[in-house]
């Protein structure tokens, strides 16, 4: 994809202070009014089958923000979204379509499990054997997506095919070990590797019950924003997603860039796996594949793939998935309903990119012609 | 059977005609749509709803062929949406692909509820190994007529991309929006009615799983077979003939795994399961870095 | 163990409307109800398969007065199933809470069942244990090898050969035991019989199970059963190759109107009713309850036209023999690598064969 497409308008370059207000305002507003429409048009879709839907948005409010327990319900389900963002997000700014963030996620969360076996069996204490898995599923994230990356650049591999193939791979490998060499006898029903044990889980964050990964998306979100615009590398990353060769011509290391973005995508997807394992569910499991990499996909999309902006869209994501058990429970509609619902929203989301720059009320005065 | 090796390559044959179909129909749909410039990575939920669509009519009205016209038509109206929905200025077709995919899947989980148990009416297969006396093989032999459909559509559009007037103008506007614009084709009708083409060959692809192998209708019916697709029209480099080479290729690869353990070669399933993902890769790695690759991509893809 | 004394196991005897006392921030209209039912399914409820067996069960409780019955289904076995019991729990009060997937009960269930104590939760395998988990959980399953174990006996004698084909999804102890009872079954009537597996490694994946389905017919089966959630694509991919027919987890008999045997159906049914009648009672339900032929937890799908009359004859006799306690598996019997796996008569709930991780000898197939 192009620079265009991946970034968001970028503001004029000595832009005065009220001029970044409007365009601050046409990029809350426009969303804001994407919103209204989607649920408009749901709303039709409802009436049609004979539902209420005033019911239906007082129980997507009631469940996914109407309560301190909604809300972190939401939260909690957002937490490995941000990071499987990220993941697509990075590598899309370079210009590489990158949809292996599942199987980084799967490979990360196992080779963490892997790696606390002989850490937990031998006594180490949480402080060291935690981040010795958090760095675990780091690298191998940051290895799996590099190969990808590496062989895109170094053989010319497309990237898009190769890293959903690598990811269906990744789970193979999983299963392969978890149902065989690092299979807990003890988890009869549920082939597992040997749990970590509750002293080595983390916990939630202090008066939530919210699990560190959340904090730790937010960290990287804004770690990565600020890598992606305040910094040479992710200078020369954007110019190179937006113009590949003329980046060479200017004797951009065209390559090196590739493979990082790539090793930071799988950094994130690999992290996302720890925090599955560490936080949630203290081994590794087929439940690992849940599909968080696939959905991070929309994500980053919704978010433009900026970095700060995927935290929001990762929480609404999060909310529709808790909201959609209260709508299954009290108004007897099917799972599907949610899938509907979200079809709908990114589709009227997305389409309402085409209004940028359109309304005259968010131009700056000085010039009434369109971005 | 005795012997293991002939087994498991008669497998491989009938694997390679029962499952590649749905592949082939997503492939060629894809690669029509991104001939013209345009990428459709929807077509996983077309072929879901494609599929959910044929059951259903087959089921109410008794009639397997109604069934198709029926899933080709959902998929042309998804992707008809599609097609408008991307012509519109920054709208990324990526982006709405995906969405796409979501709303697809939705709808045909919400209105497939009642289909799940009901038997509907199958396409008939035409029974070509009907001459032997193996049984395995008269099995592999059994061929649905979209297969043939599939193939003959995939020779006619490699021909009518290089030889007629409606080919060239598809390559045109796929290559270079600007030139086609200079000779007066309009861009977006193209990639509109390329995109609402794709959309019913996808949803054909669908009718075929529902109503013909495996035959039926559920949730998990599809698992990704469409995304799959999509991705095979990278691999077979936007040519019709190599999608269906690639489609027979993935779905022959995917009769390894079950069919190594039926002649006792049982350690390790889950990597000869995954055997049509671990092959490709290879393949696409050994070809790769060869410049053909990317001359034949059309110049005005938003993913390369 | 039987049901009576499993019921006995019971360690609290909390009231139901003590229960029913949970605040509820948001209420939906329960004026006089006392008991809300959460019950959460790993698959679509009206999957023709493991996720609708339990649905129509549950559903007839929802007749019953005093019960609310609240569904959620595709909930995955991640925290999404803890956030999805705990919002019932929150939201809509629920008070008695059935997870109805393996992969729910560690961490979930307990970690959930220790923040909630006056929640009661009941899981569907043989987990609980009453040592180390909390005493507001508990566990319910129905040991569906003794229906497999009569799916066995009927294609023993339905089949010249005695060659029979399993499609599994994964080598878990569950499904490994139903495939070890096929072959026992079909074994105490013909010792020639085989059995051959086939994992495809997912609960439910339509496309490889019916490869898997032709793969085994190609390879000689004249009998297919399987564990997958959805057996649907098993039975009429077998029947359409006229190859003979055993159901599971709920009837397909009429899907093979001309080869289907028997099938392996649980009823779960009288598992949610005792629960009712325990709530209706004010007794807090079993924290363990297992069974089988001998306590009515199981059924199998009337006898199809695939089925012998010598089939039938002793397939009935096997559902007495098991209503009696008679065991499946008798010492001594080897693994399918040559080692002694059994060296006993073992009771058809011994714990041990719950761990159970070996094929007998006679089954093709690995289970790594």
């Amino acid at each position: 994809m192009t620079a265009e497409t991946a970034t968001p308008p970028a503001p004029a370059k000595s832009a005065e202070p009220d001029i970044r207000l409007l365009k601050l305002a046409e990029a809350v507003t426009i969303p804001a009014l994407a919103l209204i429409a989607s649920a408009l048009a749901f709303s039709v879709f409802l009436i049609l089958i004979g539902k209420d839907p005033v019911q239906f948005y007082q129980l997507i409010w009631t469940g996914g923000f109407g309560s301190s327990f909604s809300f972190q319900n939401s939260l909690q389900r957002a937490a490995p979204l941000i990071l499987t963002g990220l993941a697509f997000a990075i590598p899309a700014r370079i210009g590489l379509t990158m949809i292996g963030g599942e199987g980084a996620l799967v490979l990360g969360g196992f080779t963490a499990a892997a790696m606390a076996i002989p850490l937990v069996s031998s006594g180490v204490t949480p402080w060291i054997t935690l981040p010795v898995m958090a760095a675990t599923g780091m690298l191998t994230g940051a290895l799996w997506l590099g190969f990808t990356g590496w062989l895109k650049h170094s053989r010319g591999v497309n990237e898009t095919i190769a890293s959903l193939l690598l990811s269906y791979i990744a789970i193979a490998i999983m299963n392969f070990f978890v149902e065989g060499l690092l299979r807990d006898p003890s988890s009869a029903n549920k082939p597992s590797t040997m749990p970590i044990g509750d002293a080595y889980r983390i916990g939630s964050m202090p008066g939530t019950d919210v699990h560190w990964g959340l904090a730790a998306g937010i960290v990287l979100a804004i770690a990565l924003w600020v890598l992606m615009s305040r910094t040479t590398f992710g200078f020369a990353a954007r110019m190179t997603g937006g113009n590949a060769r003329a980046a060479k011509a200017q004797g951009l290391p065209v390559g090196t860039l590739m493979v990082v973005s790539c090793m930071i995508a799988g950094a994130c997807a690999g992290l996302a796996g720890f925090f599955e394992v560490a936080a949630i569910h203290g081994q590794a499991n087929a439940s690992l594949v849940a599909g968080y990499g696939f959905t991070g996909i929309l994500v980053s999309f919704l978010a433009r793939h900026n970095p700060i902006a995927i935290v929001p869209v990762a929480i609404l994501f999060g909310a529709l998935a808790a909201a959609g058990g209260v709508i299954q429970r009290r108004m007897g509609m099917p799972d599907a309903t949610v899938l509907v619902l979200q079809g709908i929203l990114f589709v009227v989301l997305l389409v309402s990119e085409t209004f940028y720059g359109r309304f005259k009320i968010f131009q700056p005065k000085a010039s009434g012609d369109r971005t | 059977m005795d012997n293991p090796v002939l087994t498991v390559l008669i497998a491989m044959l009938g694997g390679a005609i029962r499952v590649s179909t749905p592949f082939m129909f997503v492939a060629l749909g894809e690669t029509l749509t991104e001939k013209s410039g345009r990428i459709n990575l929807g077509l996983e939920g077309t072929l879901v709803l494609g599929a959910m669509v044929a059951y259903a009519v087959s089921y109410l009205t008794g009639n397997a062929w109604l069934g198709v016209l029926a899933a080709g038509g959902a998929g042309t109206v998804l992707g008809a949406l599609h097609g408008y929905i991307c012509k519109l200025p920054r709208v990324n077709d990526v982006a709405v692909g995906i969405a796409m995919m979501s709303f697809g899947t939705g709808l045909a989980f919400f209105f497939g509820k009642p289909f799940i148990q009901p038997q509907a009416p199958h396409l008939e297969a035409i029974p070509l190994g009907a001459w032997s006396d193996n049984p395995a093989l008269a099995q592999a032999l059994e061929v649905n007529p979209l297969f043939f459909v599939g193939i003959i559509l995939a020779i006619f559009l490699g021909w009518a991309f290089k030889n007629t007037r409606w080919g060239l103008i598809i390559r045109m506007t796929g290559d270079s929006a600007a030139s086609a614009k200079a000779m007066g084709v309009s861009v977006d009708l193209v990639r509109f009615l390329a995109t609402a083409a794709g959309g019913f060959l996808a949803g054909i692809g669908g009718a075929f799983l529902s109503l013909s192998y495996p035959g039926i209708w559920n949730q998990g019916l599809s698992s990704g077979q469409g995304l799959m697709a999509v991705a095979l029209v990278i691999f077979a480099r936007w040519d019709p003939v190599r999608a269906i080479m690639a489609a027979l290729f993935f779905g022959a690869a995917g009769a390894i795994g079950p069919s190594l353990q039926a002649v006792g070669i049982t350690q390790g399933y889950y990597f000869f399961n995954a055997a049509p993902y671990i092959l490709t890769l290879i393949i696409m790695i050994i070809s790769a870095g060869s410049k053909s690759a990317a001359r034949d991509v059309p110049g005005e893809l938003t993913m390369k | 163990m039987t049901l009576h004394s499993l019921s006995r196991r019971s360690l609290l005897k909390v009231g139901a409307a003590g229960l029913a006392a949970t605040a509820l921030p948001f209420g939906i209209a329960r004026a006089q109800t006392n008991v809300i039912l959460g019950i959460v399914y790993v698959g679509p409820k009206d999957d023709y398969g493991w996720n609708q067996a339990h649905a129509v069960s549950v559903a007839a409780l929802k007749a019953l007065p005093g019960i609310t019955v609240v569904e959620e289904e595709n909930v995955p076995e991640t925290d999404a199933v803890a956030k999805s019991m705990e919002s019932m729990i929150n939201i809509d009060g629920a008070n008695l809470i059935l997870a109805t997937s393996f992969g729910y009960y560690k961490p979930f269930v307990v970690d959930l069942a220790k923040k909630y104590p006056d929640v009661q939760f009941r899981h569907a395998a043989p987990l609980w244990n009453k040592e180390t988990d909390p005493a507001n959980a508990g566990s319910y399953f129905p040991y569906l090898n003794q229906a497999h174990y009569v799916d066995g006996v009927a294609a023993g004698l339905s089949t010249a050969s005695g060659k029979i084909g399993f499609v599994a999804a994964k080598p878990i102890p569950s499904v490994l035991s139903n495939i070890n009872s096929v072959l026992l079954g079909a074994r105490s009537v013909n010792p020639n019989a085989t059995v051959q597996v086939i994992f495809t490694g997912e609960w439910s994946l339509p496309v490889r199970e019916a490869e898997a389905t032709n793969a085994l017919i190609d390879s000689g089966v004249e009998a297919i059963t399987c564990h997958v959630d959805s057996p649907k694509v098993v039975i009429e991919t077998a029947e359409g190759r006229g190859i003979k027919t055993m159901g599971h987890n709920a009837s397909q008999a009429p899907l093979a109107p001309k080869g289907f045997i028997t099938g392996a159906e649980y009823k779960w049914e009288t598992i949610y009713k005792a629960y009712a009648d325990d709530i209706a009672a004010g007794k807090t339900p079993p924290n363990f309850l297992i069974g089988g032929y001998n306590n009515d937890m199981l059924r199998n799908t009337p006898y199809g036209a695939g089925a012998t009359p010598e089939a039938i004859t002793a397939a009935d006799a096997a559902i007495e023999a098991l209503k009696g306690g008679a065991p499946i598996y008798k010492g001594t019997l080897k693994d399918n690598k040559g080692n002694v796996v059994v060296d006993k008569d073992y009771d058809n709930y011994d714990p041990y064969l719950d761990g159970m991780n070996w094929l007998l000898e006679g089954v093709q197939g690995s289970i790594t």
